[in-house]
C-alpha cells in the first residue's frame, strides 16, 4: 500500500469533509452538477493532498505539477477542494454560481486562484495538458501533468487526437485519469455513446492503462505512484467510479448529473456520508 | 534582379523572390534567435504555411500535431500557460472554423499569449475551392474578445505584423494568403503600428479603406483615376481590423465623405462591417459602399480570375469609385431637406 495508514485516514477525512462542503455548496447556489463531482473527488483529493507539487503561498511557480480538470463541470467539488488546500478563502464559495462570483459551474483559471485552465467545454483539457506536458519538456521541467477526463466527455473527437500526440511524443510526464462513472446527462455512457472496449482503445493509441476503483484512495495512490514511473508510454487511469459517491440516494443515478437540494435533502444528504464513512471508522 | 530590402533591426530577404509565407518563416527565425521562449505548431502544413523554414532552424521547439487543428490550438493554450510563446499555423478556414472554439475558449477567453499566423486567407487558394477558401474568418475572430486582428498588405508588412504581435500581449490573429501575392510595399520603414493605419494615398474626392491584398490593388486604382479621371483618391491601409484605427475612419469621413470597404472577405462582418459601425455611431452622414465577396459560396479558379470576377482587383474597384461618386448622401447636417 503506497500510503501510511495516517496518510490514509487524512485523505479520507479530507474527502468527507469536502462531501459534506459540496451538499452546503450546492444547497446554497441553487445547483450543481453534483453527481459527477462527487465521482471525481476522491482522485483530486490524492492528487492535491498527497502527490501534487504546488503551493498555495505560490500559486503560479513555473515548476509547480499542472492539474487539468477537463470536466469542468466538477468545479463543484475542485472550488471546494483548492481552498481546503489553501489557495483561497473559503467564504468565497458562499456566493458560488452568484452575480460576479469567481466561481460558476465551470472553472475559471484566470479567477481562481490554483487552477490551471478554464474548462468546461469538453473534450478541450487533454489537449491543453498535453500542451503543459511538452512545454515542460521543451523548458526541461520536471513538473508532472495530470489531467481528469469524464468518460462521457470521450465522444469528443479531440480527446483521441491529443492521446495520439502523447503518444506520439512519449509524454511520459503526463498521467490521464478517466472519471468512468458510466453516466452521462442523457443516460447511461454505453446506452448513449458507447466506449467499450475503453481499455482495447487506450491501448491502441499507444498508452499504458491501468483500471482500478476511483473511489478507493489507496488504488488511487498506487496508480499515481505507478504512473511516475512511466518510462516509454503514457499512462491513462480508468478510474472506476460512483457518480454521486458518498450519498446514497445519488449514487448512479442518471439524474443527479446536475441537480438542486433543499435543507431537507441536504439534511439527508449529509447523513448519508457520516454513514458511508462510519462505517470505515472515519 | 534581386532587390535587398534593410530593415530597422534585421534584413526582410530578397521580397521580389520569396513569398509572403516564406518570409514570415524567415522573420519568425530571427525572432526564435531573440526569444528563446517562441515555439513553432502546425498541422501537417509546415511546408504550405512556410512555418517549416523554423523548424529547420529549431527543430527541438516546432511541434507538429499532424492533422489536427482543434487539438494544436489547445496545445498552444497549454504550452503558453508554460510560460513559452507559441506562433501557431496553419490555413484560414482550419483556424478560424475548424478549431473555432479551442481558440475562443482555450486562447482568448484565458488570454493567453498565442499568435495565429493563419494563412491561405480569403480565396487565395483559388482552385481548392470553397473547403480551403476563407470569406468569414475575420468576421469569426474580430467577435472573440481579447483577440487582435490583423491582415497584412503583403510579405512586408506580414513581417512588421509578426514582429509586432511579439510585443503584443495576448492573442493575435494574423491572416495571409497563400503567399504569391505581390508585394506593396517596399521596405519596412513606412511606421507599422498595431492598431494605426497607414495612409497609402493622400485624397480629397473619395476613401478607399483597404486591407491585405486589396492595399496594392486600391493604390493603383487610385493612380489610375487620378490620371485619367482627374479624381483625388484617398488609400488607406487598414492593417488591423481589431481594434480598428477609428480617428484615420472619421477623418476621412469628415474630409472626403465618400467611402468604400475593400477586402477580400464576406461583405458580412469584416472590414466593411468594421468601418461601418464607426461611421453609424459618430452619427456622421456619408456616402458608404463595402466590396468583397457578395454573401455567397466561393468559386473556383485562379485567385487573379476570382479576383477579377468578383472585382476585388484594381479594375473592380475602378467601377466601384465611380458609382460611388454618383451616389447621393445627406451633405450637411440638416435632415429637414431629405423629407
Amino acid at each position: 500500500m503506497p500510503l501510511t495508514i495516517e496518510e490514509y485516514n487524512n485523505l479520507l477525512q479530507t474527502a468527507k469533509k469536502l462531501r459534506h462542503e459540496i451538499v452546503d455548496i450546492t444547497l446554497k447556489a441553487g445547483g450543481a452538477h453534483i453527481g459527477g463531482g462527487l465521482s471525481a473527488l476522491d482522485m483530486m483529493v490524492t492528487l492535491y493532498f498527497k502527490y501534487l507539487n504546488v503551493d498555495p503561498d505560490d500559486p503560479d511557480n513555473p515548476d509547480r505539477d499542472r492539474f487539468v480538470l477537463s470536466k469542468g463541470h466538477a468545479a463543484i467539488a475542485y472550488a471546494p477542494l483548492l481552498a481546503e488546500r489553501g489557495f483561497f478563502d473559503k467564504k468565497l464559495l458562499d456566493d458560488f454560481n452568484k452575480f460576479k462570483s469567481p466561481f460558476g459551474m465551470h472553472p475559471d483559471a484566470n479567477k481562481i486562484p490554483g487552477c490551471d485552465a478554464s474548462t468546461g467545454s469538453l473534450g478541450h483539457g487533454l489537449p491543453i495538458a498535453t500542451g503543459m506536458a511538452l512545454g515542460a519538456r521543451l523548458q526541461n521541467k520536471k513538473f508532472h501533468t495530470y489531467c481528469l477526463v469524464g468518460d462521457g466527455e470521450l465522444n469528443e473527437g479531440s480527446n483521441w487526437e491529443a492521446a495520439m500526440t502523447c503518444a506520439h511524443y512519449k509524454l511520459t510526464s503526463l498521467t490521464v485519469f478517466v472519471d468512468r462513472n458510466m453516466q452521462m446527462i442523457d443516460g447511461p455512457v454505453e446506452e448513449i455513446m458507447g466506449l467499450e472496449p475503453l481499455s482495447e482503445k487506450w491501448k491502441a493509441f499507444g498508452w499504458d492503462v491501468l483500471e482500478i476503483n476511483g473511489n478507493d484512495i489507496q488504488q488511487v495512490a498506487n496508480a499515481i505512484e505507478k504512473a511516475q514511473q512511466a518510462k516509454e508510454k503514457p499512462v491513462v487511469v480508468i478510474a472506476k467510479t460512483v457518480k454521486g459517491f458518498g450519498v446514497d440516494f445519488m449514487e448512479n443515478q442518471t439524474q443527479w448529473h446536475y441537480g438542486s437540494l433543499d435543507s431537507e435533502l441536504a439534511e439527508k444528504a449529509h447523513q448519508s456520508i457520516d454513514k458511508k464513512y462510519a462505517a470505515i471508522g472515519i | 534582379m534581386s532587390k535587398e530590402i534593410t530593415g530597422t533591426t534585421w534584413t526582410v530577404y530578397d521580397a521580389n523572390t520569396l513569398t509572403q509565407n516564406e518570409i514570415y518563416g524567415k522573420v519568425l527565425c530571427e525572432l526564435g534567435e531573440k526569444h528563446p521562449e517562441i515555439v513553432g505548431l502546425t498541422a501537417d502544413l509546415a511546408k504550405s504555411t512556410k512555418i517549416g523554414i523554423f523548424q529547420e532552424k529549431f527543430p527541438e521547439r516546432f511541434i507538429n500535431v499532424g492533422i489536427a487543428e482543434q487539438n494544436m490550438f489547445g496545445i498552444a493554450s497549454g504550452m503558453a500557460r508554460t510560460g513559452l510563446l507559441p506562433f501557431v499555423s496553419t490555413m484560414a478556414a482550419f483556424t478560424s472554423m475548424r478549431a473555432a472554439e479551442q481558440v475562443r475558449t482555450d486562447i482568448c477567453y484565458q488570454n493567453l499569449n498565442v499568435k495565429i499566423i493563419a494563412t491561405h486567407g480569403g480565396v487565395s487558394f483559388g482552385s481548392a475551392g470553397t473547403t480551403h477558401h476563407a470569406t468569414e474568418d475575420i468576421a469569426i475572430m474580430r467577435s472573440f474578445a481579447n483577440m487582435t486582428v490583423i491582415v497584412p498588405a503583403d510579405g512586408i508588412e506580414t513581417a512588421n505584423a509578426v514582429r509586432a504581435a511579439v510585443d503584443w500581449p495576448g492573442p493575435v490573429y494574423i491572416r495571409t494568403g497563400r503567399g504569391f501575392e505581390p508585394n506593396y510595399y517596399q521596405t519596412e520603414n513606412y511606421g507599422f503600428k498595431i492598431g494605426k493605419s497607414v495612409l497609402v494615398r493622400q485624397g480629397t474626392d473619395i476613401t478607399i479603406i483597404a486591407t491585405g491584398i486589396t492595399v496594392l490593388q486600391a493604390a493603383e486604382a487610385a493612380d489610375f483615376l487620378k490620371k485619367n479621371h482627374g479624381l483625388s483618391v484617398r488609400v488607406i491601409n487598414m492593417h488591423t481590423i481589431k481594434p480598428i484605427d477609428e480617428e484615420a475612419v472619421m477623418k476621412a469621413v469628415t474630409e472626403t465623405r465618400r467611402i468604400i470597404t475593400f477586402e477580400e472577405h464576406n461583405i458580412i462582418g469584416g472590414l466593411g462591417t468594421a468601418v461601418a459601425d464607426v461611421i453609424a455611431q459618430s452619427g456622421k452622414g456619408c456616402a458608404f459602399t463595402k466590396v468583397g465577396f457578395p454573401d455567397v459560396y466561393s468559386e473556383v479558379g485562379y485567385p487573379e480570375d476570382l479576383y477579377a470576377y468578383y472585382k476585388l482587383d484594381a479594375n473592380g474597384i475602378i467601377e466601384k469609385v465611380q458609382e460611388v461618386m454618383q451616389k447621393d448622401f445627406e451633405e450637411d447636417e440638416n435632415w429637414e431637406d431629405e423629407f
